[in-house]
């Protein structure tokens, strides 16, 4: 009987361990709160060109995560590229004139979306449409825009 | 030449009749599983001597783990001036790879074996056909709970690992080394993701316990009724598990990264 009660005892405390190893997996070293992209409203962007973009990258403002990346698309009637986002509904007074830009987090960062607030008493809804946008920066383009102003430049003198 | 070919399609031959009557051992075992499921404290018993059992095995190969990852992980990143990333690096590699495999390997080493000398001096000492007269199942009352048992133990045994194998990262990297400890937390916390790492772990974890479980009681209980036979039957338990586990992990990882 007492072995038994021991072997129970020594297996409540295994099992109780794992749950508490798994707590703090769970909470400890992932982040709980910040936003994961389930619900809000959408809003869409149309881009020349999205960089590396990927799903589930942060839309900010300020700094601030508000929402995240749904869906990238490429719209081959108008040759852009559509990438759809979703903002938490507790960030529902941004200005629908307000601008959305591709940057980079950091020189080897991932790329996000910033949106810029605009000066509009209206506020974006579920389905609208980001009007204002800039394309992602690509390290070829500009640095052959560098090397041909420069040979411009060059050729004048 | 040919001599080789014939024994190579010999063996090709024996590989999959195991694997088959494996499979068949599997479903045996399935359909004994609401017997033993009946019988809890069977199972308690089982959980208790794969799991608790290597407890201390666990911890201290999770903790020895978070300390040299941590070790090395500073002295490769802080080459990139990224020292502060340490938290990232050593909780998704504890968690999305480390975590499970290590643990599957030492479940294999220390509970497996135990498990397949256990039912295969049963079978050597003729226990398991004097349950067979009595009427009773082996299958049901010696193989299932500790099946059972072997598959409630290590995903628990592989959370545990990870959880001290950063509670070891973070006394080697904030403590020992120095990396500031709010950016060690913050970096984790930013760069791991419930589902994609955590999630995934587990999932492997679970998959690497019905591998190791059903190899260690299928060789246990196929063991020849012999000293050599029940010493053979341990070594295989060890050789396929470490095996399977290693092949399967690749599987999966292919499998959950594609998924995203």
């Amino acid at each position: 009987m007492q072995q038994t009660r021991a072997v129970e005892f020594g297996t409540g405390l295994f099992v109780f361990m794992g749950v508490v190893a798994l707590f703090f997996l769970t909470t400890r070293v992932t982040s709980f709160d910040s936003y994961s992209g389930d619900e809000g409203y959408t809003l869409t962007a149309r881009f020349d060109h999205v960089g590396t973009l990927k799903l589930r990258a942060p839309i900010s403002v300020a700094g601030v995560t508000v929402g995240r990346v749904t869906d990238i698309q490429f719209d081959d009637d108008r040759l852009e590229a559509v990438v759809t986002m979703r903002i938490a509904s507790e960030y529902d007074q941004l200005p629908n004139d307000s601008d959305a830009s591709i940057l980079t987090a950091g020189i080897l960062g991932g790329q996000y979306i910033g949106l810029g607030p605009g000066g509009s008493p209206d506020f974006f809804e579920d389905g609208d449409e980001i009007e204002f946008t800039q394309s992602a920066l690509v390290l070829e383009q500009l640095i052959s825009t560098y090397l041909f102003s420069q040979a411009e430049k060059s050729e004048k003198e | 030449m040919r001599r080789l070919f014939t024994e190579i399609v010999y063996t090709l031959r024996g590989y999959l009749e195991t694997f088959g009557s494996s499979m068949l051992f599997l479903l045996r075992i399935l359909a004994a599983c609401p017997y033993a499921l009946k019988r809890p404290g069977l199972i308690i018993k089982q959980v208790y001597s794969t799991g608790v059992l290597s407890l201390v095995i666990i911890i201290l190969s999770g903790f020895f783990v978070g300390l040299v990852l941590a070790l090395q992980g500073h002295n490769t990143l802080s080459r990139f001036g990224a020292a502060e990333t340490l938290g990232a690096v050593a909780a998704l590699a504890l968690v999305r790879e480390l975590g499970p495999v290590v643990t599957a390997l030492l479940f294999a080493g220390r509970a497996g074996t135990a498990l397949a000398s256990e039912i295969g001096l049963m079978r050597a000492t003729d226990q398991l056909s004097g349950m067979e007269m009595m009427a009773v199942d082996p299958v049901k009352r010696v193989v299932a709970p500790r099946f059972l048992g072997a598959v409630i133990a290590m995903p628990l045994l592989a959370v545990i690992f990870s959880a001290m194998g950063i509670f070891g990262a973070w006394l080697e990297g904030v403590i020992i080394v120095g990396v500031d400890e709010g950016q060690f937390w913050a970096q984790m916390q930013a760069q791991v993701e419930l589902h994609e790492d955590v999630m995934s772990g587990v999932y492997k974890s679970i998959v690497f316990g019905f591998a190791v479980a059903l190899l260690s009681v299928f060789e246990g209980y196929n063991s020849i009724p012999t000293a050599e036979g029940v010493g053979r039957a341990t070594t295989r338990t060890v050789v396929e598990s470490s095996l399977a586990v290693l092949v399967l992990n690749f599987i999966l990882t292919a499998w959950l990264i594609g998924e995203v």
